[in-house]
């Protein structure tokens, strides 16, 4: 299952994040793909706020995991850009990432390939000229629930 | 300044400084009285034959594996062996917490072993004072610009502990803002200096990007939008070798400008003349032009530490470890790493 969205411009990509928040009911996994720029980090901003973090939601390129805590949900939203080797990952602890109270946001997911949890979303935006296209891809059946409820709203 | 072979005395301290809160596994090692004895960085270091001979290329972040034959190695080159140590000093955090917690494991199971105590260091404090390993210090009080891949932080010091955040980034870091542009440009990744040298070639005037958050009061900074922003004006251009040079040039100045803008707020706001930049970025030779500029107009200082102890390394957890174990602080045996923790919580020494 897979659903476009037409996004004008940031506010619509963190609004879209927010909305997306509020329907997480158990743990989720979400990839996001996309090139430099193209706002992957605007929408885990806007999807973290969403959940009612007020704080800033600073890019993890650096850190490559930035952790929150939210009611009671753990969120992790990482960014593996900077991975040369997924098993760089098993330095980090990477499985004690994904627990039954975690969402993870994952952005540069083919970086990290064969070490992540499968991703329930798949989040790919692309540029078209100063907006953006978002296509979501679901996984399986929480994930198709999660985008057909994203889809109607 | 070359270390001796006599045995410390209680009077003067001498501490292993361990750093290992994202990338790089640096050790170093600080004597109260003759400064820095030794330091070591993983990345540049040829580990001696009796570690292993040739050393294979280790991942990045895969501390364990480095962090033993560094410590041994920093201690051969302070001239000095573990009864000369009378503490160890740990980057506690911020940072990743897989790698924090191989330099807390490992340095407080040494100092359990050795019998001295270990002291937690925030890692910000450690680039804050790094300036002071060298002369000529800057006197506190201070303000301190902190730029990297990984931070972009405006701070008044008044003294150790003494922190007060005036500004940081609510996305990207300048850092990370010129490896990205430099990527979008071509370049490979980090590509910061590499951006900073196509620059160089480019001519003024061509492109016109934002200076963000700079027409609002405040000294928080944003990069995420130079970013696309960039993005956005390499896809609209002609990609030729001299526009992109344009664009590099339009680029960093921006960012420069916009630092010199919010230094510059931040010394009127603060009625302090000493600045501090610190971090990759400050490696930046048109940051240092424009910044000598500024600082001769508003009759003010800039310092910037050596430029190996700008990026992340393990003697500035050394020596402000000292000073946090001469004030009497210590870790007990249950440590753990602290992955967020904001540099105003510090206690003043």
């Amino acid at each position: 299952m897979k659903h476009s969205f037409y996004l004008a411009d940031e506010q619509a990509t963190t609004e879209l994040a927010a909305k997306l928040a509020a329907l997480c009911s158990t743990a989720t996994v979400i990839y996001l793909e996309g090139d430099l720029g193209a706002g992957k980090t605007s929408f885990c901003r806007g999807f973290i706020h969403g959940l009612g973090y007020v704080g800033r939601v600073k890019s993890p390129t650096y850190t490559l995991v930035e952790p929150y805590e939210i009611k009671n949900w753990r969120i992790f939203h990482f960014d593996l850009y900077r991975l040369s080797d997924p098993e760089e990952l098993e330095f980090i602890g990477i499985r004690d990432y994904f627990e039954d109270d975690c969402i993870c946001l994952i952005e540069w997911p083919d970086k990290g390939h064969g070490l992540l949890a499968a991703a329930d979303l798949h989040i790919s935006i692309e540029f078209i000229d100063h907006s953006r296209s978002l296509t979501v891809q679901a996984n399986n059946e929480y994930g198709q629930q999660l985008l057909s409820d994203l889809a109607q709203k | 300044m070359r270390p001796n072979l006599t045995r410390n005395t209680t009077s003067t301290m001498r501490v292993i400084g361990i750093e290992t809160s994202c990338d790089e596994t640096g050790i170093a090692v600080y004597d109260e009285q003759q400064g820095l004895l030794s330091h070591q960085l993983y990345s540049q270091v040829k580990l001696h034959a009796d570690y292993g001979g040739v050393v294979p290329e280790l991942a990045s972040r895969d501390h364990v594996r480095k962090i033993v034959p560094l410590i041994k190695q920093a201690l051969v080159d302070a001239n000095c062996t573990q009864s000369d140590i009378d503490g160890i000093a740990f980057t506690k955090g911020p940072g990743l917490v897989g790698a924090l917690l191989v330099g807390s494991s490992v340095a407080r199971s040494l100092a359990f072993a050795w019998g001295v105590p270990a002291v937690g260091v925030h890692h910000m404090e450690g680039h804050l004072l790094a300036p002071v390993l060298d002369e000529p210090a800057p006197e506190f009080p201070f303000v301190a610009l902190l730029v990297s891949g990984g931070h972009s932080m405006m701070v008044r010091v008044d003294g150790i502990g003494q922190y007060e955040i005036l500004g940081e980034s609510v996305d990207d870091a300048a850092g990370e803002a010129f490896d990205k542009t430099a990527k979008l440009l071509g370049l490979d990744y980090p590509g910061g200096p590499l951006l900073a040298k196509m620059a160089e070639k480019g001519e003024a005037g061509h492109y016109k990007f934002p200076r963000p958050m700079t027409d609002r009061p405040g000294l928080d900074f944003s990069f995420s939008g130079l970013k696309t922003f960039a993005a956005n004006t390499i896809r609209g251009s002609d990609q030729s070798e001299q526009s992109k040079a344009n664009i590099a040039y339009a680029f960093q100045e921006a960012v420069i400008d916009t630092l010199a803008i919010k230094c510059k707020r931040a010394l009127k706001q603060t009625g302090l003349k000493r600045l501090v930049i610190a971090g990759g970025v400050s490696a930046n030779k048109q940051l240092r032009v424009e910044f000598a500029l500024m600082m001769k107009k508003l009759q003010g200082t800039v310092f910037y530490p050596r430029l190996e102890f700008c990026t992340d390394n393990g003697a500035m957890i050394a020596y402000a470890g000292l000073q946090r174990l001469k004030a009497g602080e210590s870790e007990g045996l249950s440590t753990k790493a602290q992955p967020r923790w904001s540099l105003d919580e510090l206690p003043a020494i």
